[in-house]
């Protein structure tokens, strides 16, 4: 028998970064104290998940500024509502599977009906978290693009967090924000001159043999494929479409268009079924172009409990399976 | 009470408290796997899972299935090292599990789910979906005219949600006198005390007010634990009752009683031996003594 211990699903601080990945501690808590430093209209709102959500930091250098709603979902997004109402801008914070299942009503008609500026924060959203279906947001996605008014962003790191906090500040209006918190890895660094911009997709590299689309973590997972697969002499591109709604037609249709041979991916830390690769397909499809596509993402099943790295292996998630998927569609493709 | 009624409620007590232990001890080694987790919550709840499962509950370990049991739903997944503890103690989970609580392919995931684990009755971890089932489950036992009573255990955080003052409204309007909802009030959410998050004092004042036969008890005093189930048992009003109690976490080691409450907490490698020993010396025990 093997030895070999099992690995343990480590719980709430689940981590994504790689061993030697460099980190930021808690990025959207720090980057929100900083932008409520310059606008005193910014307010914190939880449903008993201020620590779980990196908002505990906020509350630390802004106490009055900080509203413990207790683990009560709806009245969170009703009281963000009201908060919005008399003119603040508020930041309120749960998980993903709280947010867009059991609060789904009372952001929709609450907030997004009347365009209120709410800046919805989830935690754990897809596949973030190896305790079972209850906490794995693998559709959150799906439901909420379904809701008029509602924009969604899905950050890739440390890097897009801190920026994306302005961004949301500035722009006016609903927000959902697929927060990664605790140690974020930082990965968007090493782009020179890369910014975050709601609405639009950014193209990080370029490569002629296969397009990965990607939004959230499976950007960082898709340039690691793309360094990966380069060593073995295939040239990935990689183009990060952080906010998922609305989506970044322009880009994404030069993008797909300028190789037109080129296999796309279009990669997701959410389900096959509603998602960035079935809007990327739509619009595809819409606009008649015709290129092999392939969609890397969760399968449309409630998940597994257990281990991070055992679960993104499994559902074929992490950089080894990501490598792996192309390599058996990119092989064909050359020779 | 007669002298042989004072004997046999003195060894009742006794034999619990053994389970009791028991109970601890299963969850500290659970604990020790992960070296973290819900292991404060344990401690502190299993008093009430000793007087749940071996005295209160019509069970039978060999058929978790059983038609005619009573249905022991647990809301609060993550409190699923504390069951795991009571069904393993049970005998509906085998001792050999626990060394691959919480590991890939474990049937004992961290958060409970019922698909995963012989006796875990509904999927808990979206607090505040336990007691609506019950309501729903009790409803479908009077219609199919079962005996069988359902037990939901909440806690103090999931009175936070509205969902479950809508079950504790429909609860009395139907008048489930076959159900019975446990809450621990063991002062402790996520993000703080429970008073500090939500303050839902004065509870017991509130399910009255709602139409429940309420019972408050302090949940680490095995014979008030008792004293109560038995109570809420044998009386005949038509109202669905709930026994509240207040524990304290990581009772049964003096040190996790005394460290800082916290939801979710660590335990150093070298500590979880100190814990073991801690609650063999509480209960003036020798370890492994059943
Ligand atoms: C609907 C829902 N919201 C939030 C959470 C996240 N969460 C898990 S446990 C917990 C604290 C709830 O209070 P309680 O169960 O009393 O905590 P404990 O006594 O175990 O510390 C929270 C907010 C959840 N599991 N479900
Ligand atoms: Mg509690």
């Amino acid at each position: 028998m093997s030895a070999k211990k099992k690995l343990k699903t480590s719980a709430m601080i689940a981590s994504i970064a790689g061993e030697d990945q460099p980190t930021t501690s808690a990025p959207f808590g720090h980057a929100l104290v900083e932008a409520a430093g310059k606008n005193d209209k910014i307010v914190g709102m939880t449903a008993d998940l201020g620590k779980y959500t990196d908002l505990h930091i906020f509350a630390k250098a802004y106490p009055d500024r900080y509203y413990q709603m207790g683990m009560a979902e709806q009245l969170l997004m009703m009281a963000g509502a009201g908060m919005a109402r008399e003119g603040f801008i508020p930041f309120v914070t749960t998980y993903s599977v709280f947010a867009s299942r059991r609060a789904y009503d009372f952001i929709c008609l609450a907030i997004a009906e009347e365009n209120l500026n709410v800046k919805i924060v989830g935690g754990l959203p897809g596949l973030t978290t190896g305790y079972g279906p209850s906490h794995q947001a693998t559709e959150d996605v799906a439901i909420f693009r379904g809701m008029p008014n509602l924009t969604i962003v899905d950050p890739c790191d440390a890097v897009d967090i801190e920026q994306s906090v302005q961004a949301m500040v500035d722009f006016n209006g609903p927000v959902y924000l697929r927060l990664l918190r605790g140690k974020v890895p930082r990965v968007l660094d090493r782009f020179e001159g890369y910014k975050f911009e709601i609405g639009k997709a950014k193209q990080l590299i370029d490569g002629k043999d296969a397009l990965i689309i990607s939004s959230g973590l499976m950007t960082m997972r898709a340039i690691e494929a793309s360094d990966e697969l380069k060593e073995k002499g295939k040239e990935v591109g990689v183009l990060h479409c952080a906010t998922i709604k609305p989506l970044d037609t322009q880009t994404i249709l030069e993008e797909v268009r300028r190789h037109p041979d080129r296999p796309v991916f279009v990669a997701e830390n959410h389900s096959v079924v509603g998602g960035l690769g079935e809007s990327v397909a739509s619009l595809l499809m819409k606009e008649g172009v015709a290129v092999k596509f392939y969609q890397i993402g969760l399968p449309d099943e409630f998940l597994d409990a257990g281990a991070l790295p055992t679960l993104h292996d499994r559902y074929g998630i992490s950089t080894k399976e990501v490598v792996k998927t192309i390599e058996q569609h990119v092989a064909v493709n050359v020779n | 009470m007669s002298q042989t009624a004072t004997a046999s409620k003195a060894s009742t007590v006794e034999a619990l408290r053994k389970r009791a232990y028991n109970i601890r001890r299963h969850a500290l080694r659970m604990g020790e796997v992960q070296g973290q987790g819900y292991v404060g919550q344990a401690l502190g709840i299993a008093d009430v899972l000793a007087v749940s499962y071996f005295h209160a509950l019509k069970i039978d370990p060999k058929n978790p299935e059983w038609e005619e049991r009573d249905r022991f739903l647990l809301s609060i997944g993550h409190y699923a090292i504390a069951l795991y503890a009571a069904l393993i103690e049970a005998g509906v989970i085998s001792e050999d599990e626990i060394e691959d609580y919480g590991s890939d392919d474990s049937i004992l995931p961290m958060s409970g789910m019922a698909a995963y684990t012989p006796g875990m009755e509904i999927t808990g971890g979206s607090l505040g979906h336990g007691l609506g089932i019950g309501v729903g489950m009790a409803l479908g036992l009077k219609r199919k005219q079962s005996t069988s009573r359902i037990f939901n255990l909440l806690s103090d955080g999931e009175l936070n949600e509205g969902s479950t003052w809508e079950a504790v409204a429909s609860a009395a309007h139907w008048k489930l006198d076959n159900l019975i909802a446990i809450v621990d009030v063991n002062d402790q959410q996520a993000d703080d005390k429970s008073s500090m998050v939500l303050n839902y004092e004065p509870i017991a004042d509130k399910w009255t007010a709602f139409g429940w036969e309420t019972y408050r008890v302090d949940g680490n005093d095995l014979e008030a634990v008792l004293e109560a189930f038995d109570n809420a048992l044998a009386s005949n009003s038509d109202k669905p009752r709930v026994i509240i109690c207040d524990t304290l976490m990581g009772r049964g080691v003096p040190f996790l009683e005394k460290r800082d409450k916290n939801h979710f907490i660590r335990v150093d490698e070298n500590e979880w031996s100190v814990a073991l020993k801690e609650l063999d010396d509480v209960y003036g025990i020798q370890s492994g003594e059943k």
